[in-house]
């Protein structure tokens, strides 16, 4: 047996296990608590009156009749809440949005059908709904922008609809082209689409004059920097806000930044002297939560001979809707420094227009941009392989970054960062993922059934996800005198497992049990600092700091058990199941975590020299981003006679590079794939020519339910973890969404045998129909 | 409000006299009045399923059918599943299979999944594929949800041959 310097690195038991959620005993017995069921006495209800014109000038608003409804309290109007500043977005190097940010309640014109004009404050939530709908706002209708390809108007006077042009270059494009074998040029749309969680948004505002704390509640996925900003609107100090996360019915992206509604239910407890809470209907999620995802691409490709992309340049334009909020134009930067996805190109330009329209505004959704670029990368890859009657998997595999070159640096930069693609065997992945679905003999099924009559097709897209969003995260990590573990989190939770995964990598650090680990989120008044839960960063950020916290609490705990209880050096011990045991002889007297902590109260601590508590801060600083990867194949068949589409095989491949919980990475790839196939089959934000929203129920914008699901075959690797922590992780959240729209597209072609016709997501049976009728 | 009605809801065995408007939901009522807010509201348009109760067995959207509406009869909700500590098979089938995330839409599927398998114990894949398919879910893809139903079935099929 060796004898290590320091104690032996902990063994892997929980970490890699598909252990059973510490979340799910509440939700299973109704004890969930969703934003809703969050009350407090002599609340108020709030409701919101929203502009039915998608652009105009507002005359008048008479809240009258409003006034005269039981249990009505209070109106306001814009001119009520005009000292608020607009809402903030996330700051990038990107400059000259501020102007476009949305305020409160809008002041003298609405810019989309939805935007909040005025608020009603009553006892009851029916009485304010009561009252809202006798709020008479007149407006003075002005031309609307429906889509990003209009030329830009007027936003106000002296600036226009485009604050930016997003920008990204390298290379010789010039020669690339010139000295091309040959051009594909293509013109792409994603539709508009959303995260829309089961929950709708919801938000409690409550003031307490005994600590002189503003509280929010139903607060989620970034509470920190949600909660700074809230101080900076409301001219408080950020330490005097607190937020509270509860349980939250999904996020996606959506749910969790700071809109007009969380603002004024704060305003209005203030204001008013009572708690205020707000539950947002159905009908106001789908035309006030964010959209995202629309865009439109003309694309031109130089290859060579071999089908080898010389050079890339798309100009892009982003439908941002009414205003900037949120995200500001990252969305439309993420596209355009991701369109490359996993090729090797050496010429590239992306031109991005980032335009106003008076719709909804936008901003992330699970898989920003990538879903998007995605589509575009791979829609441009089989055309390749059309105009050259080249295998599409041929085509891909003379692309993809050779693994030789990983570390790979691309010259440009993601969110103000260095594109540095981690590690991954691109080509190799690609060869698992076609051996796991049996490849050829699919091929040569498909080819027989379509020779046969039947409209079935197969496709392949390959992708390049991100993860592991910086630049620094920490968590608290405290055992108390039971043996009990607490560890606080900035981060949060959208119902992904995050509690569980940080319990196991806890778990296998200190030398506990995951089921001892109370993870605790979403709480700003217990943790100073956090970055939230977005962008796959809370296992590989928050998961990392973890991991350190964990060790640095062991080590302080065999210190302590050497000295006082086991006669000992440290590099002697071991830590199994919150027991402190002897490695040589594990029946010698041990001492439990719980002794340690009960050591270590302040009293006894200091009588020591020591620190009081057995507890520890770990922080994980990370200034790149990984990159998982993967690949979908999907095989589908088409109804000529409706343009339905069903999806009969689909098989999702992702390298994750360590799975702490396969399950739980199962389930978002599973989960994630679904919403994919929403965005590439069904789900879209139609507008009118007015701007009118035509999909405001879910009658009209259709999410997936089971009935369209095929049974989905997953593929998770471990083959490439990151050099970029100490676990190798990185993030799943966005795992299983990236290629839908680009693999349907891919398939849909197929089994037409018409290349170069899908060009548009979703695709409805509409225009697949269309499609049809103009190939007869 | 003068238009107020008493009425006595039974939900879970457990009686709850109450004054109600007419208009008021039975999702809302349970919630607000009777204090079970393991029901959630996830549309108020009885497409998404989330709200599904039980009435007199059969699966309700509790959105779709106001508090006045319900008196009378047997309303069980996700609360009166589990008996006492011991989950009700689906309860913990659910947790063995992953089949929720964030956990929204669960007690919707619970519920409708219940009544599904006191119905029809040796309910066929097509026909659980069809009835699951009537709610909605964000998270999981639906597939842990099939195959949580189907472990729970087979489970309360071996309880009932066991007695």
């Amino acid at each position: 047996m060796d004898t290590p310097d320091s104690p032996t690195p902990p063994k892997k038991r929980w970490i890699g296990q598909s252990v059973t959620r510490l979340e799910d005993l509440p939700l299973v017995t109704g004890r969930g608590r969703y934003a809703a069921a969050v009350s407090f006495p002599h609340q108020l209800h709030m409701r919101v009156v929203r502009s039915n014109h998608a652009h105009g000038r507002i005359v008048s608003i008479d809240t009258s009749a409003a006034r005269a409804v039981p249990g009505f309290v209070a109106v306001w109007t814009g001119a009520d809440v005009a000292h608020i500043p607009p809402i903030e977005f996330r700051p990038t190097k990107i400059q000259g949005l501020e102007h476009y940010r949305q305020t409160v309640l809008a002041q003298e014109t609405v810019r989309y059908v939805g935007e909040p004009v005025a608020v009603v404050f009553a006892r009851d939530p029916y009485q304010a709904e009561d009252a809202a709908d006798l709020v008479e706002v007149e407006i003075e209708p002005l031309p609307v922008i429906t889509s990003a390809l209009d030329a830009p108007g007027e936003f106000t006077p002296g600036r226009n609809t485009e604050p930016v042009i997003v920008r990204k270059e390298f290379g010789d494009l010039r020669a690339a082209f010139q000295s091309a074998h040959a051009v594909i040029e293509l013109d792409l749309r994603i539709g508009r689409h959303s995260g829309v969680p089961m929950e709708t948004r919801g938000a409690i505002g409550r003031y307490d004059a005994t600590r002189d704390v503003l509280e929010l509640h139903g607060a989620t996925k970034r509470p920190h920097p949600n909660r700074d900003m809230l101080a900076r609107l409301l001219g408080r100090s950020p330490s005097s806000v607190h937020l509270y996360e509860c349980h939250i019915g999904g996020g996606f992206g959506v749910r969790g930044e700071i809109y007009p509604e969380d603002v004024l239910v704060c305003a209005a407890a203030l204001k008013l002297g009572r708690p205020v809470k707000w539950i947002e209907d159905r009908r106001e999620n789908l035309m006030a939560c964010n959209h995202s995802r629309e865009q439109i691409h003309h694309v031109r490709v130089a290859i060579d001979a071999d089908g080898r992309v010389l050079a890339l340049d798309d100009e892009f334009f982003h439908d941002q809707g009414a205003y900037v909020r949120t995200h500001g134009a990252r969305v439309a930067d993420g596209t355009a420094s991701t369109l490359l996805g996993p090729y090797l190109v050496p010429a590239f330009r992306a031109t991005g227009h980032f335009r106003l329209t008076n719709k909804t505004p936008a901003a992330t959704y699970r898989s920003p941009g990538r879903f998007e670029s995605t589509f575009v990368h791979e829609r441009v890859m089989d055309a390749i392989a059309a105009k050259l009657g080249l295998d599409p998997l041929e085509v891909r595999r003379r692309n993809l970054i050779p693994h030789a070159q990983m570390p790979y640096e691309r010259p440009m930069t993601v969110s103000g960062t260095p594109v540095v693609l981690d590690s991954g065997d691109y080509a190799a992945h690609l060869d698992k993922v076609l051996a796991r679905v049996g490849w050829d003999a699919l091929r040569a099924d498909v080819t027989r059934r379509r020779v046969a009559g039947e409209t079935v097709g197969l496709g392949l897209a390959y992708f390049l996800e991100k993860s592991g969003q910086g630049p620094v995260e920490g968590v608290r990590l405290t055992v108390d005198v039971t043996g009990a573990v607490e560890l606080v989190t900035g981060a949060a939770s959208l119902g992904q497992g995050m509690e569980t995964v940080l319990a196991q990598i806890c778990a296998d650090g200190l030398g506990v049990d995951y089921r001892q680990v109370r993870v605790v989120h979403g709480r700003t008044d217990l943790i100073d600092y956090g970055f939230g839960a977005n962008a796959a960063r809370v296992t590989i950020m928050t998961g990392s700091a973890t991991h350190i916290a964990a060790l640095k609490l062991r080590e302080k705990a065999l210190e302590v058990a050497a000295a006082d209880f086991l006669e000992a050096t440290p590099e002697m011990l071991d830590i199994i199941d919150g027991r402190i045991v002897r490695k040589d002889r594990p029946d010698a007297p041990s001492v439990t975590l719980a002794q340690i902590a009960k050591e270590l109260t302040p009293a006894s601590a200091v009588a020591k020299g020591r620190t009081p508590g057995l507890t520890t801060d770990g922080v994980f600083e990370c200034k790149h981003e990984s990159f998982p990867f993967g690949a979908h194949v999907a095989v589908v068949k088409v109804d000529r006679a409706t343009g339905g589409v069903k999806v009969e095989r689909y098989l999702a491949s992702f390298d994750i590079g360590v799975a702490v919980n396969p399950m739980l990475v199962k389930g978002q790839i599973a989960g994630s794939m679904v919403q994919g196939l929403g965005g590439a089959l069904f789900e879209e934000f139609v507008y009118d020519a007015s701007g009118t929203p035509l999909a405001v129920t879910f009658a009209d914008y259709m999410l997936p339910n089971l009935s369209v699901v095929p049974d989905l075959e997953i593929l998770l690797t471990e083959d490439a973890p990151s050099p970029l922590n100490p676990l190798g992780l990185k993030g799943g959240g966005e795992s299983g969404i990236t290629a839908v729209g680009a693999v349907i597209a891919s398939a849909i072609e197929d089994a037409l045998g018409l290349p170069g016709v899908v060009t548009q997501l979703p695709v409805t049976p509409q225009r697949l129909k269309a499609i049809l009728n103009r190939a007869r | 409000m003068s238009n107020e009605m008493d009425i006595v809801l039974e939900v879970n065995g457990t009686q709850y006299p109450l004054r109600v408007e007419p208009r008021r939901t039975l999702a809302d009522t349970l919630r607000d009045q009777c204090g079970l807010t393991g029901t959630n509201s996830g549309c108020e348009h009885g497409v998404c399923g989330s709200c599904t109760v039980l009435v007199d067995d059969e699966p309700v959207r509790s959105c779709l059918m106001f508090a006045v509406q319900a008196a009378g009869h047997k309303i069980r909700t996700v609360e009166g599943l589990a008996d006492g500590e011991r989950l009700h098979p689906l309860q913990q089938a659910f947790i063995d299979n992953h089949a929720l995330q964030c956990g929204f839409c669960t007690p919707g599927f619970l519920m409708l999944a219940v009544g599904a398998l006191e119905k029809n114990p040796d309910i066929g894949d097509d026909e659980l594929r069809d009835v699951l398919s009537s709610n909605l879910c964000r998270c999981t893809g639906y597939q842990n949800i099939v195959k949580a139903v189907r472990a729970a079935a087979l489970q309360m099929r071996a309880q009932t041959a066991g007695r």
